[in-house]
């Protein structure tokens, strides 16, 4: 039944193809760091080939995880090896597989020292990430977590720039201090759900169904979502995140911003929302504020940067606010467009920091005020700059949009008992979040003003090479879906529509029966199982 | 036939777009060109026949649609990329081709020897297809997604020799002001689909007078947020500031977008869903307030400036501003008339003014002009017809349009506001001629060296003006006034603003052919006042302006300076923001979050510090704590 590559089980494969592909290439010689990059780039490419069929596969109408696979892994404890997907988590295993390969071909001429180790790292962080959206049981989970920490760890530590060793204890401080509450959260989980059922588990299906009273679910979703909050990263939880993306190389940066800014997003919908929706219900203001402040605090902050990178590590704040307001508007298109939105953050921002890599190896800065007048030596580069400036700006046609207009859709029309005269708390909380929407604009253009326009008055911007063909290769599949999600993203959202009317039928049902009374009004939140079960 | 096809008048110069845009670089400008003019050459084709094919259906049927796909679909929220033809459609239609087209014949001269010939048409392009979308879109997402393409080409375009810095800075300027204003039309279009559960043009526009109540709360809000959007694109008070800097860009660009056809997009928003408009009584008024305040605000400014760029800049804005009074007081189908006529004459104005600077080496400076007369026979004689059509001069085009609105503004709007447009008629007629003799007659104060170069400009460019020449004098004849009983343009859109017949606004004065030839009368003395005072001032006595300018030093400086309006946003708007923001960062962001999280990570070192004491490496010292535990542990086990 399940879709196999080579006898193996294809998430399995995913998952534990790239360790393959590490341990193959500690055997390769450290003298010849061509042939590990090589190898490197054919493991990765080859995962993201492996990955394509489960796109191609998913059934869209199909409720539940997919591509499923479970064996009892330590059955005493009742911890299995159980995998699985929904349609979000295949999209962001598609967006893994297709960063971690363009990553590793940015890196080839950015990483000259300790290739074949920084080849290993790289590989096996991929296995962490997949792990991550893979497991359906909480303890395998939880190991892929902690394991996908110490490659990122160590890229930004050994490979860093020059306050890398700072940037990476802050990194892994932050994280190891929200999932250490995660795990107690787990174990109270787990022990609770023993209490309730007489069973022990960590297997997360069983889970959801565990009986708490709210006060219990209260203090468990507060675990869960600081945890993640830190991870998104949410105002006022994001500080870590400039240091790292400055310090980081090109590629550590792409992967940090494009996946593992994710997993925060992800942990919310696989396992805070879903385990605990009543307290979820119940944060949803805590929530949205943030968002909300994140949004414009970021926008503005990133703004005044004078660092490239910093720049658009401050913007990742301000989109990763979009995201987590749509997900807490609790409506079709709210969901779907935060989870659009941050798969389209991975790729907008992804190219971001791949422009500013290849800025950088021509360079050796990413001060804005050393750049000026690039457009002229080097067109191509400012054409796909461009387009992903624009990308990340929303513009209609490209992806961003895409994300962005379901987003501030579906904040606009949320929470709609709460009323403010004729107004809605909706109304208000998305007219102030498009205010984003044009401060993206702002510090955007103007940063690509400072950088590619006006006349060369630095000599060394003079003469430029533009982009290698290599370098074409990076940018060109991630302008590609740029492009492709802007006009046409009805195949992306319709993998998403299940899974998201799962969710939403589940917050709902509980909400719903913690209410005495309907709402007063025919909610104009449809929720998407309503109509959408086709 | 031509119906059927109707998708590829958008579609042609998309493709030409992307051809330039990718094969930049590697083509010849022989076949960069015939891309470029001939994708937009096609389409002007393909639109004659589907405007053909729309007159042979009865009138009450000309609206055809047509699906390509569905853009994006969630929950019950779903958009389409659908083409709508109707008679306002088909107007917007032929004049963006129309106009377009002569553009790009003129643009192949004016920018024959640019470097990046190919870049160049490569944006032109793709701006033709941005605002042919908008016009065609069959709902509200699709249309934002031309609305806001149009603005990246004017970003584009504006900052095309983005190495000089004020190319660069305009660009920027006019993108994020109309972002502004497109955070109005999102929330309108947010607002009509939790409203009307549908962003379909259909849809909302027959639900609209059922759903609303004529000066409900919701269709005020709906109108104002998408009249926000408008203000924006159509360069209105506030938002105006962009465009008198988007002349930076080249001419031809300035002609084609910032003159006859981006800039009229919000004036088409309006007509387009003047069914909100009619709704809400105060958001009518709003247009025609801002609309008249634009257009004597704006003509102020242009009575003063030097570019030649500039002072028509600030006269488009002011005509803009004309186009929506006859909106705001409900007569939808004049501010059309004007924005076609307006086309026709404001394209010829500038591209006139591109071929005079062009003959010039570039001079932009009115004071380093004069007496071209015989130097540009073709532009002079051309530029002179343009000039009288906007000075509203009979038979010329903007003489029907202009009075058309100042009539409705009489019969809806009341004397006040007509008296206003009258005004700036005599403004706009004294400042077009005062740029026309500066420019043609006179002394020339043209520079010795450049003396030499000045040449007429080749057919690719005098040929567009010619034609243009023709339809600005023979524009006004589709729409001849009332008296006349013609009624041609106002006959074709009529099945789009029929229903707006029973909720228009009451009519103060009855409509009498009388009134109207006594008000037409008073508009062309009035214009002939005004260029005889520009005579006065220019030609006959040339040292009257500098005395007057010393004698009236105050308002001289205040309309000469444009109130101050870019130096107030700049210090009570922008600098505000951006030094809240650097505080932000220095002050909140790093001292405070980081202060805490850096100061937690010191508590823990410290701590550690203290725990570190402890290991003092003595086994002995071990052994006793040990002891002393074992003590500790069994007296208590012992005593519980």
């Amino acid at each position: 039944m399940t879709f196999t590559i080579l006898g193996v089980p294809i998430l399995t494969f995913l998952t534990f193809f790239p360790t393959v592909g590490a341990l193959l290439i500690m055997l390769l010689p450290a003298s010849k760091p061509r042939t590990v990059r090589v190898t490197a780039f054919l493991v990765s490419i080859i995962t993201f080939a492996a990955s394509i069929p489960l796109f191609t596969l998913f059934d869209s109408t199909q409720r539940g995880m997919q591509f499923t696979e479970q064996s009892a892994w330590v059955p005493s404890l009742g911890i299995s090896y159980h995998m699985g997907v929904d349609g979000i988590s295949m999209l962001l295993i598609l967006l893994t597989t297709l960063l971690t390969a363009v990553s590793i071909l940015a890196s080839f001429s950015a990483i000259t020292t300790r290739v074949k180790a920084y080849m290993v790292t790289f590989l096996l962080l991929e296995t962490g990430m997949i792990g991550v959206f893979t497991a359906l049981d909480l303890f395998l989970f939880y190991i892929f977590w902690e394991v996908m920490l110490i490659p990122m760890y160590l890229l930004i530590g050994v490979w860093g720039g020059p306050r890398r060793v700072y940037a990476a204890v802050k990194f892994i401080l932050y994280t190891v201090a929200g999932s250490l509450l995660m795990l107690v959260g787990i174990l109270k989980l787990y022990i609770a759900h023993h209490a309730a059922t007489g069973i022990y588990t960590f297997d997360l299906l069983q889970l959801y169904d565990t009986p708490l009273d709210p006060g219990t679910q209260l203090w468990l979703f507060g675990a869960f979502a600081l945890a993640f909050a830190i991870k998104v990263p949410m105002f006022p939880f994001h500080t870590w995140l400039p240091d790292a993306h400055v310090e980081a190389p090109t590629a550590g940066s792409v992967i940090l911003a494009g996946v593992l800014l994710k997993m925060g997003v992800y942990g919310f919908l696989r396992f805070a929302i879903p385990l605990f929706p009543e307290a979820a219900m119940t944060y949803t203001p805590w929530i949205v504020g943030l968002a909300l402040i994140g949004i414009i605090y970021g926008a503005l902050v990133a703004m005044v940067q004078r660092d490239v990178k910093k720049l658009v590590a401050y913007s990742s704040v301000s989109h990763l606010g979009f995201v987590m307001l749509g997900i807490f508007a609790w409506n079709a298109q709210g969901l779907s467009g935060g989870i659009l939105q941050s798969i389209n953050h991975g790729l907008s921002t992804g190219a971001l920091f791949l422009a500013v890599g290849i800025l950088y190896e021509r360079r050796h800065t990413r001060e804005i005020a050393d750049f000026g007048g690039l457009s002229e030596t080097l067109p191509w580069f400012a054409a796909f700059f461009m387009i992903v400036c624009l990308s990340s700006m929303g513009l209609p046609g490209l992806n961003g949009f895409i994300g962005e207009f379901l987003v501030l859709l579906g904040a606009f029309r949320a929470w709609p008992l709460e009323s403010l005269g004729p107004l809605t708390v909706g109304n208000l909380v998305s007219a102030i979040a498009a205010i984003g929407v044009i401060l993206a604009a702002i510090y955007l253009l103007w940063m690509y003003q400072r950088v590619m326009f006006g006349p060369v008055t630095n000599e060394k911007n003079r003469g430029l090479p533009d982009l290698a063909k290599r370098e074409f290769w990076t940018l060109a599949p991630v302008i590609l879906l740029i492009i492709w999600i802007g006009v046409y993203p009805n195949p992306f959202l319709r993998k998403l529509d299940v899974s998201v009317s799962e969710l939403l039928s589940r917050v709902h049902a509980q909400t719903l029966s913690m209410r005495t009374a309907p709402p007063a009004l025919p909610p104009l939140i449809v929720p998407a199982s309503a109509e959408g079960s086709r | 036939m031509g119906l059927t096809l109707l998708w590829l008048v958008p579609l042609l110069p998309l493709v030409g777009a992307i051809l330039n845009g990718v094969l930049a670089g590697t083509l010849p400008r022989k076949m960069v060109s015939a891309i470029g003019v001939g994708s937009v050459g096609l389409s002007l084709a393909i639109a004659v026949a589907c405007f053909g094919d729309l007159l042979a259906l009865p009138p009450e049927s000309r609206r055809v649609t047509q699906g390509l796909f569905t853009w994006i679909q969630s929950g019950d929220f779903h958009a389409e990329v659908r083409y709508a033809l109707d008679p306002l459609g088909a107007v917007m239609m032929l004049v963006v081709t129309g106009v377009g087209f002569l553009i790009h014949v003129y643009s192949t001269g004016y920018m024959g020897h640019e470097k990046a010939y190919g870049r160049y048409f490569s944006y032109l392009n793709l701006f033709t297809f941005s605002m042919l979308t908008l016009v065609l879109a069959d709902n509200f997402l699709l249309m934002f997604l031309g609305w806001e393409a149009v603005g990246l080409c004017s970003y584009l375009l504006i900052g095309f020799w983005y190495q000089r810095p004020a190319a660069a800075e305009a660009g920027k300027k006019a993108f994020v002001v109309n972002r502004i204003g497109d955070w109005g039309f999102l929330l309108g279009i947010f607002l009509i689909f939790v409203t009307f559960g549908s962003v379909d043009f259909a849809t909302v526009f027959t639900q609209a007078p059922q759903r609303l109540a004529v000066g409900s709360a919701v269709a005020t809000a709906i109108a104002l947020l998408l009249f926000l959007g408008a203000t924006g694109k159509s360069a209105q008070l506030p938002l105006y500031v962009w465009l008198p800097d988007a002349m930076e860009g080249p001419t031809p660009v300035s002609a084609l977008i910032h003159a006859a056809t981006m800039v009229t997009a919000g004036v088409y928003m309006v007509a387009r869903c003047h069914i909100f408009y009619l709704l809400s009584p105060p958001a009518l008024q709003v247009v025609a307030i801002v609309g008249i305040l634009t257009a004597l605000f704006a003509a102020t400014i242009g009575l003063v400036q030097n570019d030649i760029k500039r002072v028509l800049a600030y006269s488009t804005i002011s005509q803009l501003g004309y186009m929506f009074v006859g909106c705001g007081v409900g007569a939808f189908a004049s501010g059309i008339f004007h924005l076609m006529t307006h086309a026709f004459f404001k394209a010829l104005l500038f591209l006139g003014a591109g071929s005079v600077i062009h003959a010039l080496s570039g001079e932009q400076d009115l004071w380093k002009m004069g007496g071209l007369k015989a130097h540009l026979p073709w532009t002079h004689a051309t530029f002179l017809i343009a000039t009288l059509a906007i000075a509203g001069v009979f038979p010329f085009a903007g003489f029907f349009s202009k009075d058309e609105i100042l009539y409705q503004a009489w019969l809806r709007g009341g004397p006040l506001l007509w008296m206003a447009g009258v005004i700036g008629a005599f403004m706009t007629a004294f400042y077009m001629f005062r740029l026309y003799f500066l420019t043609f007659h006179g002394r020339s104060r043209v520079p010795q060296e450049a003396k030499h170069h000045l040449h007429e400009s080749p057919n690719s460019m005098t040929g567009p003006l010619m034609i243009l020449a023709v339809l600005s004098v023979i524009g006004g004849f589709v729409q001849v006034p009332i008296l006349a009983g013609g009624q041609r343009l106002d006959q074709f859109l009529e099945p789009v603003f029929a229903d707006a017949v029973d909720l228009a606004p009451a009519a103060h004065a009855a409509s009498a052919a009388g009134a109207e030839v006594g008000l037409m009368v008073i508009s062309l003395v009035v214009a002939l006042m005004g260029i005889f005072v520009a005579y006065k001032f220019y030609v006959a006595d040339p040292e009257l302006p500098r005395r007057l300018a010393e004698q009236m030093r105050g308002a001289y400086r205040l309309v000469f300076n444009k109130y101050w309006v870019d130096e107030i946003y700049e210090s009570f708007v922008v600098q505000p923001i951006y030094q809240g923001s650097v505080r932000l960062w220095e002050r909140f962001d790093a001292a405070v979050i980081d202060g805490a999280v850096n100061g937690v990570g010191r508590q823990i070192e410290r701590g550690a510090e203290l725990l570190r004491l402890a290991q003092t490496g003595y086994v002995q010292v071990y052994a006793l704590i040990l002891t002393l535990g074992a003590v500790v542990l069994i007296g208590y086990l012992a005593l519980r």
